[in-house]
């Protein structure tokens, strides 16, 4: 363990992956703790970085809101959610103003992630100062890409494509595009309604030449999942929403290791 | 703290602090004068001029949510639809979400610019009675990013505040970002000489919602905003084919209902989810309109109706006491 900034503290991290999204409440935060655990569940190692500095939702969707969090040698040790130590979290604090920006450069590289395959981290909606700030300070470690969360309505893929924008701007290699909530079916009569429309996530990794990667439907066992911090990968296995879920998370990998 | 130049030096305590001009990072600074002079610590000049501006305004808005992407902009819209269809009324709706501008698409203005004229920018008009005015109309293309840092954000606000010749207006809505930030702070305190009715609050019914939705209700208490109520959107899902209804966004902790009982807070209505609103949102439709005679069409007309009497209410009670 050493501690000589950003590279001491990410050095052991095979590949960083940021999880963007144009409109807030798309489900960025849900996407990012279930492709966490279903990245686990393949026997990866991953870490969370929670930088969503209005709401971090992410220790309560994990169960481990109450942990305090301790100091090591080599920085903040992060939260592990196992005993396993094979996922760890690390969710920022609110700060405002000035100072934040230069706190979250700090932030990145003062905890002792160790040895990772993949470190996934949550950013805040939107192409505001926050978002500079973590790509600017994570850019002097490697990010391997982005994998951008929209929901089916173009008023949502409307942000999106302001996001990828942002992305081409900055430099930041899209990984691909994920739809949440497309489409819900009825618990009652197997119906399908599309809630939020459908296949807009499609249509723009057509339009603007990435990647889709996949579509997560609405599905309430999920929300409740995460409502009370429980592992939907391991408690609802033959859904169609966990199918969904590993099938994007296989070929998230796939396209980190052909880099 | 919203007063720290983009280009300031590092640890600059900021152009109306105590130490403006007088700490130590303050040497070789080209500004340290004019800060050290006081200037810069007066009340900024803005605030007065907002507050002439909007005073041809009756009833000022704020709609609020802590989380993004509850329905706060769909919820703006329809407010300014249902207002607006009371041709008497002169109605206004004012985006000030920076980054994700949504407001031009749901009121079926893309591609719309904003004109220059005399007496400022004129906003875009829906109908007779119904103006808009976003910074989505200022982006050239729908694929532009804006990439602004906070004061830059904060000036930008100013200007749609203080520059819109929305001339006299009975309501003007204001949909914010999502969120505690620089921002809402900016818009309170640009504001601050004006008269706002109150804000309205927008949730799920889910806790990891509402927990965000606590701090911005301690938000508003801290500035002292008087909150008109809350509305809990996308609350539980009515199949068509079956009519089952199921709660896609599980209220666990009780829902709105629950948190509005514990703080004390007026609960406006339930708005169930309707794939017809997302539609009707991406057509740039009023969905009032278009299925005027459902069940959430319905609920939305009578938080219209609560939203209303507040604000006549609240005119009643100000003439009793002058």
């Amino acid at each position: 363990c050493d501690s000589n900034g950003v590279y001491g503290s990410l050095a052991q991290v095979r590949h960083v992956v940021l999880v963007l999204s144009g409109k807030g409440g798309v489900g960025k935060s849900t996407i990012t703790t279930e492709l966490a655990l279903a990245l686990r569940h393949a026997g990866k190692k991953v870490g969370i970085l929670d930088v969503d500095l209005c709401g971090p939702s992410i220790p309560r969707m994990l169960s481990v809101g109450h942990t305090d969090v301790h100091q090591c040698d080599s920085g903040w040790v992060p939260v592990y959610t196992d005993a396993q130590k094979s996922l760890a979290l690390m969710s920022i604090v609110v700060w405002r103003g000035p100072k934040k920006t230069a706190l979250i450069g700090q932030f990145v590289s003062d905890v002792a992630w160790g040895e990772l395959d993949v470190l996934l981290v949550d950013t805040p909606p939107g192409t505001s100062d926050e978002h500079l700030a973590v790509l600017e300070n994570l850019k002097k470690h490697r990010v391997d890409g982005a994998v951008l969360v929209t929901t089916p309505q173009a008023v949502s893929t409307g942000d999106v494509r302001r996001e990828i924008t942002f992305c081409k701007k900055t430099g930041v290699r899209i990984l691909g595009i994920i739809e949440n909530m497309s489409g819900f079916v009825c618990p009652h009569c197997s119906e399908c309604s599309n809630i939020f429309s459908k296949g807009g996530g499609e249509e723009l990794a057509k339009l603007t030449g990435s990647v889709f990667l996949g579509s997560v439907p609405l599905d309430p066992q999920l929300s409740s999942s995460i409502e009370e911090g429980k592992d939907f990968i391991q408690s609802f296995p033959d859904s169609a929403t966990f199918s969904a879920i590993s099938s994007i998370s296989q070929t998230l990998l796939n396209s980190l290791q052909m880099t | 703290m919203a007063d720290v130049p983009d280009n300031a030096p590092e640890h600059c305590p900021g152009t109306t602090s105590e130490q403006a001009g007088k700490s130590a990072s303050c040497q070789g600074c080209p500004n340290q004068k004019l800060c050290a002079s006081g200037a810069t610590k007066a009340p900024d000049p803005a605030i007065a001029e907002i507050g002439a501006k909007l005073s041809t305004v009756k009833h000022k808005i704020l709609v609020l949510s802590g989380k993004g992407g509850v329905g706060k902009s769909t919820f703006s819209a329809h407010l300014a639809h249902a207002l607006a269809s009371d041709s008497t009324k002169e109605v206004a709706l004012l985006d000030v979400d920076i980054c994700g501008p949504s407001i031009p698409r749901i009121m079926g203005l893309e591609g719309e610019q904003v004109h220059q004229s005399g007496s400022g920018w004129s906003p875009v008009y829906v109908d007779d009675n119904l103006a808009v005015m976003s910074i989505g109309f200022l982006l050239s293309s729908p694929d532009d990013a804006v990439i602004w840092r906070g004061p830059k954000k904060n000036g930008m606000i100013k200007q749609f505040l203080r520059d819109v010749d929305w001339g006299e207006l009975d309501y003007l809505i204001v949909d914010t970002p999502p969120g505690t930030s620089d921002e809402h702070l900016s818009i309170v305190q640009y504001l601050s000489s004006t008269h706002v009715d109150g804000a309205i609050i927008i949730t799920t019914p889910q806790e990891v919602s509402l927990q965000d939705v606590r701090k911005e209700i301690r938000f508003c208490q801290k500035v002292k905003l008087p909150i008109i109520g809350v509305v809990e959107n996308m609350s539980g899902f009515v199949c068509p084919k079956c009519k089952n209804t199921s709660q896609i966004f599980p209220p666990s902790s009780g829902g709105a209902e629950q948190m509005c009982a514990d703080l004390n807070l007026p609960l406006l209505g339930k708005v169930p989810l309707d794939p017809r609103i997302a539609r009707s949102c991406d057509e740039g439709r009023s969905f009032l309109n278009e299925v005027p005679d459902s069940p959430a069409a319905e609920v939305y007309r009578r938080i219209v109706q609560s939203i209303q009497d507040y604000c006549s209410n609240r005119v009643t009670e100000e003439q009793s006491t002058t």
